[in-house]
């Protein structure tokens, strides 16, 4: 029974664990004389999952899974820690890495008919680990808690909301119910790192145990005598995993992954898009309209997954040469051509994102040092709309506000908000309702914007511009002081993320006496949002 | 047959490691390089110790900023302060140097006592007995009049 080794560790080892023979048995197994380089996929898939895990492992010890922390940890991971962008990049691409290789596996064993009697119940294992694979993605997703994470899964849960009967019992899951949130996100993240990788492995294992039990699918036609797993087809699949390997480390070390700015629901100028692999469903979402459009984003989709399952049993026929199998073959082909045209199409029909990358800025931005009247004009110039018609190379309704500095004085523009066709004859701009103040703060931003800061008016997050119009409306400028503008009674508020936190921000804002004792300035009662808004931006203002 | 063999496994092992290389360079410069942090912790203000008597420890509580990973947090920490003469003064870091656990002043004994491992220290900081391997460590300290300013905390040799 104990095999021999001819070495006094290896025999050891083997007669107690046996350990040694089952190495043996898995590289020296049978398998056709026609398998080859075609074969290398499901060894590819495999290792592009082991990349995932040890990628995934490493994030996580520098990663917090809470909205409030994780945008942070993951701008830590990408500027602070040496190889944390690599790192993050190694994982991002490898999940497209994953998906195309899954697919192609997919897609192969199709074409060599290897899903036929007996091997159905592997396809259909495959199918499920296709679809974990897309899942990962689903909840991966949200995880860096950016703009493109929050509006995309803003997307997501609200198509899994729609699914008729499902809807509520997806949306409770989820813990979407009241939009996304901490609970949505702890979901997401608990999906993502606890449910879906031992679901994985266990899949793989039984996977790789049905390809073990009825052999790997011969080629049509062959009958020639078996040869060894190891070393032909192992070189072929680890040549196959280097040059996978070798795309995968290039991407990552060249193509640094974005990290845009802090999940903001309030930023109605965000335009959410799924990661290229969703691109075509997106597409397909455009077809139906009003109640037709559960066909595109529920009914298909789950179409097309019932009938990737059901294809051992669509197709019973027993031939698997390709030239026998002219409808399928027209299938792949079908779907090839329709995933690409969607694809390119939804590319296309999306305008270039004006999203910033966080993690190419070191220190302060421009707009972080504009003055709070400017800060909430900003807001106002975007709540008012005004770039509609006074944008860059507009010309037709207004003159381009950005294409030189403003040569008028702050009282002239103000004069002109309020009726304009008295300062221009003929002027289709509609009079601007606002309080003075509103109109100063609009004005003083106005005046702010030259050829030379087009970017700053993009740059400028929601959160700040609306946290500057709540400091104007409450007069905390009468008392402090920021970018040298407001009085001296208080502290000035510039570089006040070094000396307080969050938590003393929003307690202080509650019961200052309690903080400062002594103090003059009155508690502050304002909704959470707005709390988040005000602290958010608080903490931005850089240090004198 | 035989040479194609082992070229075959020459290669399987050559790409092996040079991709377990370029996994795992980047993967232990990840966890144990130290982080590029961006800001230096300055002095802070931990109080007037103008009412403080000579030559008799006192403990001080203050608020400082610290940089800890993703976070910038403010935080309470202590300091045992001793007045060595009215121009001179002496702050200590509150851990025992042994093992870290915090020791306190018995007043009887004259000396500072770590409960955990019986390491006894002198007001200055100077082991006395048990297992401590070193004197106390100490902040680098800077009076303003009464006003006691905090640096760094700096091990005795």
């Amino acid at each position: 029974m104990t095999r021999s080794y001819g070495h006094p560790v290896l025999n050891w080892l083997e007669d107690r664990t046996g350990l040694p023979g089952l190495v043996e048995d898995f590289l020296m197994e049978d398998i056709p004389a026609s398998s080859g380089w075609h074969q290398v996929f499901g060894s590819v898939a495999l290792f592009s999952f082991l990349i995932q895990m040890v990628t995934g492992i490493l994030l996580s010890m520098n990663y917090a899974p809470t909205p409030g922390e994780a945008w942070n940890s993951v701008r830590y991971i990408m500027t602070e820690l040496t190889g944390g962008a690599m790192m993050r990049g190694l994982h991002h691409w490898g999940a497209s890495v994953m998906i195309i290789v899954v697919v192609l596996h997919m897609v192969q064993v199709f074409i060599w008919g290897s899903y036929k009697k007996p091997r159905e119940g592997t396809w259909v294992v495959g199918v499920f680990l296709l679809l974990l694979t897309m899942l990962y993605g689903l909840t991966g997703y949200l995880l860096p808690w950016d703009n493109r994470a929050y509006w995309g899964t803003v997307v997501a849960t609200q198509i899994g909301a729609s699914i008729p009967g499902a809807g509520e019992w997806v949306t409770r899951l989820l813990a979407a119910e009241n939009g996304i949130g901490v609970a949505t996100f702890a979901r997401f993240y608990a999906i993502h790192v606890l449910v879906l990788p031992p679901a994985t492995l266990l899949l793989i294992a039984f996977h790789v145990f049905l390809v073990r039990r009825h052999g790997v699918a011969p080629a049509p036609g062959d009958n020639l005598p078996k040869k060894k797993f190891y070393p032909e087809q192992v070189f072929k699949d680890t040549v196959a995993i280097f040059i996978v390997f070798a795309i995968l480390f290039t991407l990552a070390a060249t193509v640094r992954v974005p990290l845009e700015r802090l999940a903001d629901p309030t930023d109605n100028s965000y335009i959410p898009r799924p990661d290229w692999y969703f691109l075509f469903l997106f597409q397909t979402l455009k077809f139906f309209e009003g109640p037709a459009e559960i066909v595109g984003s529920v009914i298909l989709p789950n179409i097309a997954i019932v009938a990737l399952i059901l294809a051992p049993w669509l197709d019973r026929s027993p031939a698997k040469r390709a030239r026998q199998r002219g409808f399928a073959m027209g299938i792949v082909a079908v779907a090839a051509l329709g995933w690409t045209g969607l694809t390119v199409a939804a590319v296309r029909s999306t305008p270039p994102t004006k999203a910033v990358d966080v993690t190419t800025i070191s220190g302060p931005e421009p707009w972080q040092f504009l003055t709070p009247v400017e800060l909430a004009g900003a807001g106002l110039y975007k709540k008012e709309n005004c770039m509609q018609c006074h944008g860059k190379g507009s010309t037709q309704f207004g003159p381009d506000l950005l294409a030189k500095g403003q040569t008028k004085t702050a009282a002239e523009l103000i004069a002109h908000f309020r009726n304009p066709m008295a300062k221009v004859p003929g002027s289709t701009m509609p009079p601007i309702n606002m309080t003075t103040a509103e109109l100063n703060s609009l004005a003083s931003f106005v005046l702010k914007l030259s050829p030379k800061n087009v970017a700053l008016l993009e740059s400028i997050p929601a959160y700040a511009s609306d946290a500057a119009q709540i400091y104007q409306k409450n007069q905390c400028g009468a008392c402090h002081m920021v970018n040298s503008v407001g009085q001296k009674l208080g502290p000035a508020l510039n570089g006040l993320a070094e000396r307080r936190d969050r938590n003393w921000i929003v307690d202080h804002f509650a019961n200052p006496q309690k903080l400062s004792p002594g103090t003059t300035m009155p508690p502050y009662k304002f909704t959470p949002k707005d709390m988040d808004r005000i602290t958010n931006w608080l903490l931005e203002i850089p240090s004198a | 047959m035989t040479d194609r063999r082992s070229f075959q496994q020459i290669v399987i092992a050559a790409m092996g490691a040079v991709m377990s290389g370029a996994m795992a360079i980047p993967a232990v410069a990840y966890l144990f390089a130290t982080p590029k942090s961006r800001r230096k912790a300055g002095w802070v203000e931990a109080g007037d110790i103008g009412q403080v008597p000579l030559n008799t420890p006192e403990e001080v509580v203050f608020r400082r900023t610290r940089v800890d990973g993703w976070k910038t947090s403010n935080e309470r920490a202590s300091a045992w302060v001793i007045r060595t003469s009215p121009t001179e003064v002496i702050a200590l870091a509150p851990q025992c140097t042994h093992l870290g656990c915090a020791y306190h002043w018995a007043e009887d004994k004259k000396e500072f006592a770590c409960p955990c491992h019986t390491s006894a220290f002198s007001m200055d900081g100077k082991v006395l007995s048990g297992p401590a391997p070193r004197s106390l460590d100490r902040y680098e300290v800077k009076l303003e009049g009464s006003k006691l300013l905090l640096g760094e905390v700096r091990r005795d040799a």
